[in-house]
């Protein structure tokens, strides 16, 4: 009886086996991303835990790159900026390609994108579209000004964030920004914010 | 070597003294004088009843010997199109899936960095067990993987105007080999902890672009390549190293990456907010990653003639979600569909080649092709995206229908649609 039992559990099991790969083929046919290429799924039984290739980081290393700032202000470093002290270095570094940030001029062609927003024309700039405060930092403090990129002091890339928040409506003139005050700021676009929601499938989204 | 190329020079001048000597000067004591065009465009006076000796025949001549990198035909001459910020593809003139290395488009965001490879370094941080550093040396002592798929710019849509040639429509998706580690393997060596479900990946160019990517991607089918067709990736294409994510936009593909950190929520960096998103109704959309299915005939395409009878209209048609598993051809503006051959393999998540014989009688019509892929997503018309996602669509992630008309004198013309 149990010796029986075990076989046809036996060939209960291949059934469903094939079953469950059926249903999940099914499935997958019509679900998401594609699943990866089967070449690229290495067995790696016979691995070692590690190579051992590399070396460990040290903390001087990664506080050396990690310049990257978040939205709930992590990665924001000491220092503070305000408007004026932004408007003086924006017309020395930055007006050259983004033009004023006092005034949209229609129709006036830049070699960079325009930064203000402008209720009569649809121009997406920060006030109008950038979701978060802190990628004006991140953004300005890693690759502006274009023609010498990173060259800014934090104190200079908060006063510039500073700037340009105001001047798009955000923050008061006489606002001051560090790492405590960056965070606070909520930009009128971000509720416009979705998740992308295309999954393959007949429907076009 | 120099030898042989003064061999080569002697036996040129020998010719030339022939034709010279025998046939032109000659000509006035000849009775029958014909004029013949080379295919250099030259119009040489030769005589009929002599043995003709012609400039151009590669029968009569010794080539030169071999070089230690080849070019290509003088007769080929392929080129990007390109702007300040981008390159194009030249797909009409390519004849299979294939993008040549020095053809696959370019989009970088502060120009080509030049990156030493004894100095490269790639460093893997934040919640992570063990926070590495790999030297390009290190990366290429893991297990490697050599894969082929497509990259395409999620911006990837031009129109406007009849005289638009396949480069123009579309050129920013291209195709190679890729060869590198998997980011999977390279996250078993530093162990990503279980909490981490976003990374930051960071290009070591002037703009230091940075791109939140999901973990899962990193564990599904990520890599980090130093390798296209064979050989070392192209400074343009990342070298030494870049990410490579099948089938997504082609900016999270982050070249020349320097840096990963692994953290629980998405970094909202410039690329992924400001750019890279896009209206649909009222609201933007972010973090749209797949490029879904699309194709394009590129042959016959803007600027070439047709001629009447048979033609074989050929293309590519690629999807981000998998395989293509059909392409269709209409050859009477819509109307009916046909189903055209694919070539195999048909690779994941790669440029697939479609063909589609057709007789052409002469009548005016428009040609166009279809994309189906394995969710039995339907390439779509412009009109369906904008009537999903509104008239403000932007440019990121349109992949309509693209078709050429057929004018009765044999002109190919793209056929530009407004949707405002």
């Amino acid at each position: 009886m149990l010796k029986s039992f075990n076989i046809d559990n036996k060939y209960l099991a291949i059934v469903l086996g094939v079953l469950i790969i059926m249903v999940l083929g099914a499935y997958s046919y019509n679900g998401e991303a594609g699943k990866p290429a089967s070449f690229i799924n290495a067995d790696t039984t016979a691995w070692p835990a590690s190579f051992g290739f590399g070396k460990p980081a040290s903390p001087q290393q990664i506080a050396a790159q990690d310049i990257d700032v978040r939205p709930d202000g992590l990665g924001l470093p000491l220092g503070s900026g305000t408007v004026a002290q932004g408007k003086a270095i924006y017309a020395m570094k930055c007006v050259a390609c983004h033009g004023s940030a006092e005034k949209v001029v229609a129709g006036a062609k830049l070699p960079a994108p325009v930064l203000v927003s402008d209720s009569t024309s649809k121009v997406k700039a920060i006030g109008n579209y950038w979701p978060y405060a802190s990628t004006v930092f991140d953004y300005i403090r890693r690759s502006m000004p274009y023609n010498l990129p990173g060259s800014l002091t934090d104190n200079e890339v908060y006063s510039l964030t500073a700037y340009l928040l105001n001047s798009n409506k955000i923050i008061k003139p006489d606002a001051v920004l560090n790492a405590q005050t960056l965070p606070q700021v909520i930009m009128p676009a971000q509720k416009l914010f979705i998740t992308d929601d295309r999954r393959g499938g007949p429907e076009v989204r | 070597m120099e030898k042989t190329g003064k061999e080569n020079n002697d036996h040129e001048s020998f010719i030339h003294k022939k034709i010279s000597r025998r046939l032109l000067l000659g000509g006035a004591a000849t009775t029958a004088i014909v004029a013949m065009q080379s295919s250099l465009g030259k119009w040489i006076q030769v005589a009929a009843q002599q043995p003709v000796i012609k400039l151009d025949d590669p029968t009569k001549k010794i080539g030169p010997g071999p070089s230690g990198v080849g070019k290509r035909s003088p007769f080929e001459q392929p080129l990007r199109i390109k702007s300040d910020t981008s390159s194009r593809t030249p797909l009409q003139d390519l004849y299979s899936s294939l993008t040549p290395s020095d053809l696959h488009y370019e989009r970088h965001h502060a120009g080509v960095p030049l990156i030493s490879p004894d100095k490269y370094e790639l460093l893997i941080h934040g919640m992570v067990d063990k926070p590495m550093v790999f030297t390009l040396a290190d990366l290429k002592r893991f297990p490697s993987v050599t894969r082929t798929c497509f990259l395409e710019c999620s911006g990837n849509f031009r129109s406007g105007k009849e005289n638009m040639t396949p480069q123009e429509i579309c050129g920013l998706t291209s195709q190679s080999e890729w060869t590198g580690v998997m980011l999977s393997t390279l996250f078993r060596e530093i162990g990503v902890q279980p909490k981490a479900t976003w990374f930051l990946a960071e290009g070591s160019d002037a703009a230091v672009m940075t791109r939140s990517i999901p973990v899962k991607k990193g564990f599904d089918d990520a890599m980090i390549v130093y390798a296209q067709n064979g050989e070392a990736i192209r400074p343009e294409q990342g070298y030494p190293a870049r990410l490579l994510l099948p089938g997504w936009e082609g900016n999270t593909c982050v070249k020349w990456i320097r840096r990963i950190e692994l953290a629980d929520e998405p970094f909202m960096t410039r690329e992924e907010t400001s750019k890279y998103t896009y209206p649909v109704k009222d609201r933007i959309r972010q973090f749209s990653f797949e490029m879904d299915a699309r194709s394009i005939i590129t042959y016959p395409a803007y600027p070439g003639h047709l001629e009447r009878g048979w033609v074989e209209i050929r293309g590519i048609a690629w999807t981000g979600r998998g395989k293509i598993v059909r392409v269709e051809v209409s050859t009477d503006a819509g109307e009916t569909w046909n189903v055209a051959r694919l070539q195999e393999p048909v690779l994941d998540k790669a440029h697939t080649y479609f063909r589609y014989l057709w007789q052409w009688t002469g009548g005016e019509t428009e040609i166009m092709s279809r994309a189906i892929d394995e969710t039995n997503y339907i390439q779509p018309t412009l009109r369906q995206l904008v009537d999903a996602r509104g008239a403000d669509i932007g440019g990121y992630h349109m992949n309509p229908i693209t078709a050429w008309q057929i004018k009765q004198d044999g002109r190919v013309l793209f056929k530009p649609e407004s949707w405002k």
